[in-house]
Parts: C-alpha cells; sequence; structure tokens
C-alpha cells in the first residue's frame, strides 16, 4: 500500500481541502487524518456507520500521596520540568498535571514511595470501517507526545487494511514530532504551499524535514493567483531543486462555500476542484515513477 | 500588558494580527513562539540582530565505566537508550532531558552534554523589539525554545504580543500560560469553526480572559460568528475579505505600516485591545 502524505508546513494553505478531494478522486480504501492537534478531516469525509472509539494513553502522570510525603523537597529539586509544586505553605506538595512528562524520577528518588506515575488519557483514536477505513483521532487538550498518537493513527489504519492501493494521509503543520512521525514509512510527500513569503518560508523548512526521509517530494501550490509573483518565484524553486510541480489551484470562493457544506471541492463545480482533477493525474504520475 | 494571539487552524491569521498590533503599538515587544514555522521576523525584517543557542541536556556514556546493569536503560520512560551489543547506545532524538539516567546510574559512567536545538533570535524593526524562536529542521520538540521566550519575556508595563503555534497541545500551553489576555483569531469555516472551539476550551481550561478577531470576513452567513454568539465569545474586531490586504500580506509587507486605512483598523483593534484587558483586570481585583 502506497502511503501519500499531504504536508505544508505553513497551516491553513490547503492540506485537509486537497486531501479531501484526493480521496474522492483516487476512491480511496484507507486513509487517515494525522494533524490530531486539530483535527478536520472528519468533518468533509462523512461517514455513515459509528466509528470505534478508544482510549489513547500517553505518558503517564506522577501523583504524590501527600499522607505518605515527608516533604523532603527531592522531587521537586530534580523535576527538570518544573512540574513540582510544595504548594501551601512549602508542605502541600503537588504535580502540576500539564508540566509533568512522566519521566519518573520523582518517583524513583522519593526515599518513602509517595510518589507513583498514573497512566493518564490523552487522546481518543477514532476508527470508521464504513466503505473504505478512515483512522483519526484527537489528542486531549494540553497533551503532549501528539508524535505517538501520530503513529498510532497510521497503526490502527494498517492494522485493519493493508491491500489497499493508495492510502491518502493528512497531515498537520509545522515541522516537529507530529510531522516527523507521519513522514515515516510516507512513499511520497505532496506539500501544499501558498504564494505568500510566509508560504514560501514554510515550505523551504519542510522540504528540508521530509529530505532527511528520502521520500518523494512533489509541489502543489494553492492560491496561486493571489500573487503571481510569488508563485513564479515557488516554480523557479523548485526547479531549482529539482522537485516535480503537481499544478496549481486557483482562489475560488467556491471553495470554501463546498467546505462550508461538508463537500469536497470535487463534488462541485468549480474552478478550484478541476485544477485539483488536474493536480491529482500528476500527482499519481509522480507517485508511480513515470513523472 | 501580554497579548497572546491563537487560533487551533494554521493560516487564520494569527501572524497578520499579533504583526499589526504590534505595529501600531508604539513601543511593543512581539514574540513568536510558532517556532516550527515563524514568519514575523520575514514581515519585520529586524536589524541589530543577536542570537542565542538554545540547547537540551542529552546523555554522554563513559564506556569505561558502564558495566552494562541497564538500570538506566529500564528506567528510561522514552527508550532512549539500550544496551545492545555489550555497548550503551543512546537515542538523542527521542530524550526528553529528564536527567534520570545520569542521577541513576550506580557506576556514574553517564555524564551530560549540551545538544543545540534552535536559537532565540532579538532585533528590533522601528519601534518594535522582535524575539524569534526557531527549531533547527529535524528537531521534534521546541517547547525548550519557548519556555526560554517566556522566560525573558518583560513582565511589566511594555505591550507584550506573542504570536504562538497553531493547535492546543503543550506548546500552546507554554506560549498562553502568562499571558494577561488572549485573542482568538478564527476564519468563517466550518474547519475554522471546529479549531475555534478548541482553543476556546483551551483558554477557559487556562481561565484566561479572551476574546476573538474574525478575520476574511464575507458576506453571508459566518459560522465562526455564529459560533462565538452561541458561546458568549466577545466579538473584539472583524477584518473583512480584502484582495489588497491579502497583496500585503503575502508579499510579508505590515499593513499598518504600508497603509492608513490598515493603520486605522489596527489601531482601534489595539484600542478594543486595551479596553477588554482593563475590565479583565478590574473583574480580577475584585475577586
Amino acid at each position: 500500500m502506497q502511503q501519500l502524505l499531504i504536508l505544508s508546513g505553513k497551516g491553513g494553505t490547503g492540506k485537509t481541502t486537497i486531501a479531501s478531494a484526493f480521496i474522492k478522486l483516487s476512491n480511496a480504501k484507507a486513509y487517515a487524518d494525522c494533524d490530531v492537534d486539530a483535527p478536520n478531516l472528519h468533518l468533509i469525509m462523512s461517514q455513515s456507520d459509528e466509528p470505534k472509539r478508544s482510549n489513547y494513553y500517553g505518558l503517564s502522570k506522577a501523583k504524590i500521596d501527600l499522607y505518605v510525603c515527608i516533604r523532603c523537597d527531592l522531587c521537586r529539586q530534580n523535576c527538570r520540568f518544573e512540574a513540582i509544586d510544595s504548594g501551601a505553605g512549602g508542605i502541600m506538595y503537588e504535580v502540576y498535571h500539564y508540566a509533568c512528562e512522566g519521566c519518573g524520577v520523582c518517583e524513583a528518588i522519593c526515599p518513602v514511595g509517595a510518589i507513583k506515575l498514573i497512566p493518564a488519557i490523552a487522546g481518543e483514536l477514532i476508527l470508521y470501517r464504513g466503505d473504505a477505513v478512515f483512522s483519526t483521532a484527537q489528542l486531549k487538550m494540553g497533551s503532549g507526545t501528539s508524535g505517538l498518537l501520530v503513529t498510532e493513527v497510521k497503526k490502527q489504519m494498517t492494522s485493519v487494511i493493508n491491500d489497499a492501493d493508495i492510502a491518502i494521509i493528512d497531515g498537520s503543520p509545522g515541522l516537529g514530532c507530529p510531522v516527523i512521525a507521519s513522514l515515516n514509512g510516507a512513499d511520497m510527500v505532496l506539500i501544499v504551499t501558498e504564494p505568500s513569503v510566509s508560504g514560501i518560508s514554510d515550505m523551504e523548512r519542510i522540504i528540508k524535514t521530509a529530505a532527511q526521509f528520502q521520500t518523494k517530494i512533489a509541489v502543489c501550490i494553492n492560491k496561486y493567483d493571489t500573487n503571481i509573483k510569488n508563485t513564479e518565484i515557488i516554480e523557479s524553486f523548485c526547479e531549482f531543486r529539482q522537485l516535480p510541480l503537481a499544478g496549481r489551484i486557483p482562489f475560488d470562493p467556491e471553495a470554501v462555500t463546498a467546505i462550508n457544506t461538508g463537500q469536497s471541492i470535487v463534488e462541485v463545480d468549480c474552478l478550484s476542484g478541476q485544477a485539483a482533477r488536474e493536480v491529482f493525474d500528476r500527482t499519481m504520475q509522480i507517485l508511480v515513477g513515470n513523472g | 500588558m501580554r497579548i497572546a494571539v491563537l487560533s487551533g487552524k494554521g493560516g487564520t491569521g494569527k501572524t497578520l494580527i499579533s504583526v499589526n498590533l504590534a505595529a501600531v503599538s508604539k513601543e511593543a515587544i512581539y514574540i513568536d513562539c510558532d517556532v516550527e514555522e515563524p514568519n514575523g521576523h520575514l514581515f519585520f525584517k529586524p536589524e541589530n540582530l543577536a542570537a542565542e543557542y538554545i540547547s537540551v541536556k542529552i546523555p554522554l556514556v563513559d564506556n569505561e565505566l558502564c558495566n552494562g546493569c541497564r538500570i538506566c536503560a529500564v528506567f528510561c520512560q522514552y527508550n532512549a537508550l539500550a544496551y545492545i551489543n555489550q555497548k550503551l547506545l543512546i537515542f538523542d532524538d527521542v530524550c526528553h532531558s529528564c536527567g534520570g539516567c545520569v542521577l541513576f546510574c550506580p557506576e556514574k559512567a553517564l555524564a551530560e552534554k549540551e545538544k543545540n536545538i534552535g536559537i532565540v533570535q532579538s532585533g528590533t524593526s522601528g519601534l518594535v523589539h522582535v524575539i524569534t524562536g526557531i527549531l533547527d529542521t529535524g528537531e521534534a520538540s521546541g517547547v525548550p525554545i519557548i519556555k526560554k521566550l517566556m522566560q525573558n519575556a518583560p513582565a511589566g508595563q511594555e505591550d507584550v504580543f506573542i504570536d504562538c503555534p497553531p493547535g492546543s497541545d503543550c506548546i500552546v500551553m507554554g506560549s498562553i500560560k502568562d499571558a494577561d489576555y488572549c485573542v482568538l483569531v478564527a476564519e468563517p469555516t466550518l474547519f475554522g469553526v471546529h479549531n475555534l472551539k478548541m482553543v476556546h476550551d483551551l483558554v477557559r481550561l487556562f481561565r484566561k480572559p479572551h476574546g476573538a478577531v474574525l478575520n476574511k470576513c464575507l458576506e453571508g452567513y459566518d459560522p465562526a460568528a455564529q459560533y462565538c454568539e452561541d458561546h458568549g465569545i466577545r466579538i473584539i474586531g472583524r477584518i473583512p475579505f480584502d484582495h489588497d490586504l491579502g497583496t500585503l500580506n503575502s508579499n510579508a509587507l505590515i499593513a499598518a505600516r504600508e497603509n492608513g486605512k490598515y493603520r486605522e483598523v489596527f489601531t482601534s483593534l489595539l484600542q478594543k485591545v486595551r479596553e477588554e484587558v482593563q475590565d479583565a483586570a478590574a473583574i480580577d481585583f475584585k475577586r
């Protein structure tokens, strides 16, 4: 199963819009939303079946038993995450839940065994198995370890289907742990950029990150007509770096209308939808190696 | 006052709003916490640049002293150490720098070395002091850089504008923890609303006074405005969808510095934010 991952570096360039169009056009039997921090793909890929939901446990969190605690302060002194507070009067030791990274130093250093690491729910994995397999998740607010959850989302997908031709994976913005986790195992990355100075800067940084994984990389320019000069800069950058271009998509107010009614841009007759079809065909050629 | 500008979704206009608010404020500090993809500096083009490396501590083994007891490998919750083929291997990328392995090694075979993960760059642009965190590509977590940015942020009378990363995870929390007020930027799409809900939950969790700025507003039904109305979020500004503004922004120009019309827009938005912060402080005082 070939994994096509959609990334952008900058947020809001159109990853989910393109991903949903590609899912429709390829009639993908497997797809996933790896933007676990702010997932949106489910809003547009309406599902008739109820999904299977399961808890995702991230890093454990430390808990102090005040009846056992002798206020020696060793836990607080040795916590690198400043997650322990000595509390009112310096006697009510407690763990700052959001700062704790579950390393276990406090538990190991406590001379009286007053501290235990407790598994904590850090999000929810969601799996739809209707006409196609759709794996997604929602990270609990303020949780860390989004990279681990991304890995779980992909595992959840491949554990139930592995013989589909293609899996379309909607990625997250940025280039940190969730993006790195989504890059693992991807056969090709399509970078959706926009012709702004910010978009270009972010594209260069995400290309640098993706290049470390030695996957195929292609670039598509969304809302290309909002700044033709910058679009040309992107195209010459890609030529210089020998990155294949998958095409241009125009700015299209009808795309917003389609999304707001829960439809992908290829389900309505609009300019951006037509352009997305061409970008899709070109992307498939690049994926199979005829680019 | 410290103003954090955030939105769950990317590309809604966090940088547009925070850069322009800083530009119309008399003297301001702009802090870019979107360390994975920082963009504010592209607009400000700051001068007199100074950079400071940000590093984390990574264990370093002395193989002469290591006796293969594996206490470190068993202890490490992140599987950053493994003893394989009579040798202790350390995986820097997954290390959280908790220091436990060094602390509990009975042979004192582990020490720590500094590993650079990025920089904090500061400079000036007009009256704005521009501070940018930049994570090296390939690094997983920018949290230590954000911690440093927040530590250095002045807590006095100056106007501080914090441009947050997208999302609602640990890295965003670090950015808003010390804010006096949060500006939630939303766009009028189904995606925008879904992600507005997430950051709204986040600022409520942290009990931060907040208001929404609706960006890229079009004629007709606006699901983001509807959400604000339904959930009692005060709308402190609306920025209509505007081709010229979009062009200035895509060329990384600061709209409020280029055009009097936009200076007006952001000056009145700043005024509104100031009033909101005062109101919030008054309510806090009454408590």
